[in-house]
């Protein structure tokens, strides 16, 4: 088993959801403990990872931020024996009957989603999907133990176990993101071993999943030079629209849109080029969707670039991913830092009159 | 503390146009705390205490604003059209009468159209001011006001517009009057603008510079008939957010109030808000970030011109936020 | 009929043994058509305890326990083993493969599964679409088997041949006072009855039988009651617990079964009116024994009783079901007591079993 999968492994077996990141935070503080020369958590609990480079100070720096938080679900109430449930990031209800989750009450608890029988529905629920509201959570304990364990605001998250599948392909849940967050470690092993002139800030964000707020913070807290954000995309599955889904096996996206500094973008490509790894192209024309929303804002404004990381059936339980895909995006990402140099922010530099020439 | 909480609902102070809202409370708390500024925003930003190596300062958020209407356009027969500041629901507006900054008052008047039940767009709906012509109309294009209703007292329940936030209004001044500090500095701050997108606080936080931020607000209550699912209820004490749909609490400034509460013996209940958000959700993202969290009052009919409460839960409210605020804290 | 407690009488235990016995058999996967991972352990275990046996041309197993004695009552036992599933129909590349439902599962609860495929069990996921790009219109609507697929990767496209079955992948778990896995309707009647061959009552002649295609229609145990021409059968299987809270607060009253209340008799369902002193017999003997039961409500659904009854000149038959909630889905889940009471309950129910059983009268 590569590293890499272990490791990812190990982390979508770990809870963490959006606010709550405790338990993911330690994992992947020590899978950065060696290749990092500083580690400190930030006041909304994101994880900021220094190595220093080599050129001379004051030294740039490159921010990359991965987010670590997953998408589960909150105890609302409590009652007949029963947990009543919300959203922490965006799920679809209809993927939601008959998961087994884990229950993080005064215990670990296992439990199951279920969707009540037709005749404990109100009418307009018998057929379609049955909202969240009405769904519940059986714990297979009797009703005074439920009652006396679990409380309103105890988190919920997935259990479904990772499935490894033929070709280095991997299923479960929370690969979103934390096969990011895979990419990140093996780009800071990487690197480790290698000459880089600016300081690379290895970031893992919180609350991405719910208020982006994670990303906005640390990026006013640390300052980077640029940034980049690592998160999933889509991959090609059934009913994903063409124009918006792409191959896994052929490398990481490159995102294009208003969170995209162009001229990083280019960069980004250049790079790619020079070292023949294959990439595809995505657009986004409002929004990425990633903190790059917040990142991008942060202080005075960062050049910002994105990459992801196409996996199927996002924010669902069985989320699936490729290894090869995380591994080549981390030596990507190695490849594009290693060749930083000081002059690199001229390539940056708006320029009015050659803009007009190179407009997409 | 219900004629305090009386005198606050009873003035307009829409989003945006606060400034009656602040002198009162301007003079209310002038004697009882170290220093006050009225921020670039409007904010009003008091001071009590000083900060010890031990201690925190803490900022403490309750808005001045209320929901309310702008106008936009005034007709030949002296009808206003109007727009909304905050979330005004157009089926709370029949019927209704709004008062405006300079005393004013008109009544909402609505369209024919569709079928008796059914409620019109604002579009629909304009002030009547009880004029013929466009010239004794007594508003102009840009004025505004809020719901124009009387407080009731209905014992341990009360009820009166604008009890968002003014119940958190008047907890903050009873808290900055007579609140213990310990070693931590509390920043009471009066926000401007939270009901068009918490816009106040932002920029207050940003100056402020907190370590811990807490919102004062309300929330709504599952304990009505046939209501949503909602584990909060009028008297059952303040609500400690644990989320909303804008912000998910701290968990460790969860942790500290649930236990500072428990240890206290304040009764408390849990809030998990599935639409709707507070000032914290813009302080806890303030520069590099700020530990937030929100003690909600549980408040039926939220955004309606009867907004009811129950005193019990402000008494526990400030009782919990004295425990709070006038001890070593280590989060 | 009066029932006197034969004070000898012990209840058979429930070892961990016969825990581990279910979840090897919750975790095998046989769906309607494709027993062959349950006969397999069925056989295994029951070979060293009964008599005689035979697989018959469905592909049941019928065996025999006789007692001591000539003449001794013939007492038929029916468990199914298969379950609910899935059978790929196509391979449509990269992984992706149609399916269709094999037996009754609400559409409702496949998205997002994993699933175990074949029989050398390859992993594989149904997927759904991401909710970024289900439109809010879309998510009004239930999403359709047709556009889900069984997913197995990429790196195992055009491995599988349509006309392979699957099954969910849910892992048995022991939890607290319950037991929770997939297809314990009906794992726990092939549990229960290798149970009751490790303690088999002497008075009577146990004739058992484990059915396949029970999901799909009764099919096995028609030609199982055919060939072992019982005197009288009980079905044993597992029966919804309908009983959730209702949303608006009012009182339950379709609930089926009610799970922790004991083994529910099935006095009539959809297929079957249960035998009348059969019933009796079995109420009798709780009550005396005191051991709990319900009365499964009466109404919809059928065991393999509904086809048993029906054989030759007719056969004297009812159901004794554990009741288990969300069957048909990912998993169910039963309490450990309601399966202990259910063993018992049979147990001491067919030490009554005597050739007066069935002269008795059939009124209740």
């Amino acid at each position: 088993m590569s590293n890499t999968l272990k490791h990812l492994k190990e982390m979508i077996s770990s809870s963490g959801l959006s606010g709550f990141e405790s338990p993911i935070r330690e994992i992947i503080s020590d899978a950065w403990e060696p290749y990092t020369d500083d580690l400190s958590v930030s006041k909304l609990g994101s994880l900021h990872g220094k190595l220093f480079g080599s050129g001379e100070e004051p030294r740039k720096s490159v921010m990359i931020a991965t987010h670590m938080d997953a998408i589960g679900l909150i105890v609302t109430s409590v009652k007949n024996g029963f947990l009543y449930m919300d959203t922490l990031g965006g799920i679809d209800s209809r993927v939601l009957p008959g998961q087994m989750v884990v229950v993080h009450g005064e215990e670990e608890f296992p439990g199951m989603i279920i969707q009540p029988p037709d005749h404990a529905l109100p009418k307009e629920n018998q057929s379609g999907p049955v909202p969240i509201n009405r769904l519940l959570i059986d714990l297979g304990l009797e009703e005074r133990e439920v009652a006396q364990k679990v409380k309103i605001g105890d988190l919920i998250s997935f259990a479904t176990e990772p499935l490894e599948l033929d070709g280095n392909y991997i299923a479960g849940h929370s690969l979103d993101n934390r096969a990011s967050v895979a990419v990140l470690t093996k780009t800071l092993e990487i690197l480790n071993k290698r000459q880089h002139l600016w300081d690379v800030f290895a970031v893992a964000t919180t609350q991405e999943e719910e208020t982006l707020g994670g990303a906005a913070t640390s990026g006013f807290a640390l300052r980077p030079t640029i940034a980049i954000v690592v998160d999933v995309t889509f991959a090609k599955s059934p009913g994903a629209p063409d124009h918006l889904s792409f191959e896994m096996d052929k490398g990481p996206t490159f995102d294009w849109g208003p969170n995209t500094h162009p001229k990083l973008f280019k960069s980004f490509e250049k790079v790619a080029k020079d070292f023949e790894y294959s990439y595809q192209h995505a657009v986004y024309s409002r929004s990425s969707g990633t903190d790059a929303i917040t990142l991008q804002l942060a202080g005075e404004g960062i050049p910002l670039m994105i990459v992801g990381l196409p996996l199927r059936y996002m924010h669902t339980p069985v989320e699936m991913i490729q290894i090869k895909d995380i591994e080549r995006t981390a030596r990507l990402l190695a490849d594009f830092i290693s060749q930083l140099d000081d002059n690199f922010m001229d390539t940056l530099m708006w320029d009015a009159e050659k803009e007009e020439d190179e407009a997409k | 503390m219900k004629s305090l909480i009386k005198a606050l609902t009873e003035i307009t102070g829409p989003s945006g146009y606060e400034e009656k809202i602040r002198d009162f409370i301007i003079d209310q708390i002038k004697d009882h705390v170290d220093n006050f500024e009225v921020d670039a925003l409007g904010n009003l930003i008091v001071r009590k205490g000083n900060k010890a190596s031990n201690g925190k300062v803490i900022m403490l958020a309750a808005h001045l604003d209320e929901i309310g209407i702008m106008i936009t356009h005034v007709d030949a027969n002296g009808f206003a059209r109007f727009s909304t500041l905050g979330g005004v629901y157009p089926r709370n507006m029949a019927g209704g009468r709004v008062r405006f900054l300079n005393g004013d008052s008109g009544i909402i008047g609505m369209e024919p159209g569709g079928t008796i039940k059914s409620v019109p767009d604002i579009a629909k709906m304009y002030v009547d001011f009880g004029v013929t012509t466009k010239k004794d109309c007594p508003v102009n294009i840009g004025d505004v006001a809020c719901f124009e209703r009387t407080f009731t007292d209905l014992g341990d329940r009360i009820v009166a517009k604008a009890m968002d936030d003014r119940v958190g209004i008047a907890i903050l001044i009873e808290l900055l009057k007579n609140a213990k500090t310990g070693p931590n500095q509390i920043v009471g701050v009066f926000t401007t603008q939270e009901e068009v997108g918490t816009r106040g606080a932002a920029s207050a936080a940003f100056g402020v510079m907190p370590d811990i931020g807490i919102a004062i607000d309300v929330t709504i209550t599952g304990d009505t008939p046939n209501a949503n699912l909602m584990e909060v209820a009028l008297g059952k004490g303040p609500a400690i957010k644990i989320k909303d749909s804008g912000m998910i609490s701290d968990p460790k400034v969860v942790k500290w109030m649930v236990e500072t509460a428990t240890h206290a013996k304040i009764p408390f209940q849990r809030e998990i808000l599935a639409a709707g958000w507070t000032d914290a959700k813009a302080i806890q993202v303030s520069r590099d970030g700020v530990p937030a969290g929100c003690i909600s009052i549980p408040c039926r009919y939220v955004h309606s011109p009867s907004e009811m409460i129950d005193i019990n839960d402000v008494t526990n409210a400030i009782k919990l936020l004295s425990n709070l605020v006038s001890k070593t804290i280590s989060i | 009929m009066k029932i006197q407690k034969n004070k000898e009488w012990r209840a058979p235990r429930i070892r961990p043994k016969n825990i581990e016995l279910l979840e090897n058999l919750s975790n095998a996967v046989a769906v309607s058509g494709d027993e062959r991972a349950v006969r397999k352990i069925v056989l295994s275990k029951i070979k060293d305890l009964v008599d005689d046996f035979q697989m018959d041309a469905l592909g049941n197993i019928l065996a025999t326990k006789k007692g001591k004695g000539r003449n001794l009552p013939k007492v038929m036992l029916a468990a199914h083993m298969d379950e609910v599933g899935f059978m790929i129909s196509s391979d449509e590349g990269k992984g992706f493969y149609r399916f269709e439902i094999v037996g009754g599962i609400d559409p409702r609860q496949l998205a997002g599964k994993p699933v175990l495929v074949g029989k050398d069990r390859i992993p594989g996921v149904i997927g759904a679409k991401a909710i970024h790009l289900a439109s809010s219109r879309e998510r009004k609507n239930s999403i359709s088997v047709d556009s889900l697929r069984i997913d197995l990767g990429p790196g195992n496209s055009k491995k599988i041949q349509s006309g392979t079955w699957a099954g969910f992948a849910t892992k048995f778990s022991q939890i607290g006072p319950s037991l929770r896995g997939k297809a314990l309707d009906d794992r726990v009647g092939v549990a229960t009855i290798i149970a009751l061959l490790e303690n088999p009552p002497e008075n009577i002649d146990l004739l058992v039988a484990f059915t396949v295609q029970e999901e799909v229609g009764l099919r096995g145990a028609k030609v199982a009651a055919y060939t072992l021409a019982p005197d009288m059968a009980i079905a044993l299987d597992c029966t919804p617990s309908l009983d959730m809270p209702l949303w608006d607060g009012k009182e339950n009253v379709e609930y089926r079964s009610k799970i922790g209340q004991g083994p529910a008799i099935y006095i009539g369902d959809g297929a079957t009116l249960a035998d009348p002193r059969l019933v009796s017999l079995i109420r009798n003997v709780g009550d005396e024994y005191k051991i709990p039961y319900q009365i499964r409500q009466p109404g919809k659904g059928g065991t393999d009783a509904g086809n048993i009854h029906k054989q030759r000149e007719g056969i004297p038959s009812i159901s004794i079901s554990v009741p288990g909630r969300y069957l048909h889905t990912a998993a169910s889940i039963i309490r450990l007591k309601d399966w202990k009471n259910t063993i018992s309950l049979l147990h001491a129910s067919l030490s009554h079993i005597n050739n007066q059983t069935l002269k008795g009268d059939r009124r209740r």
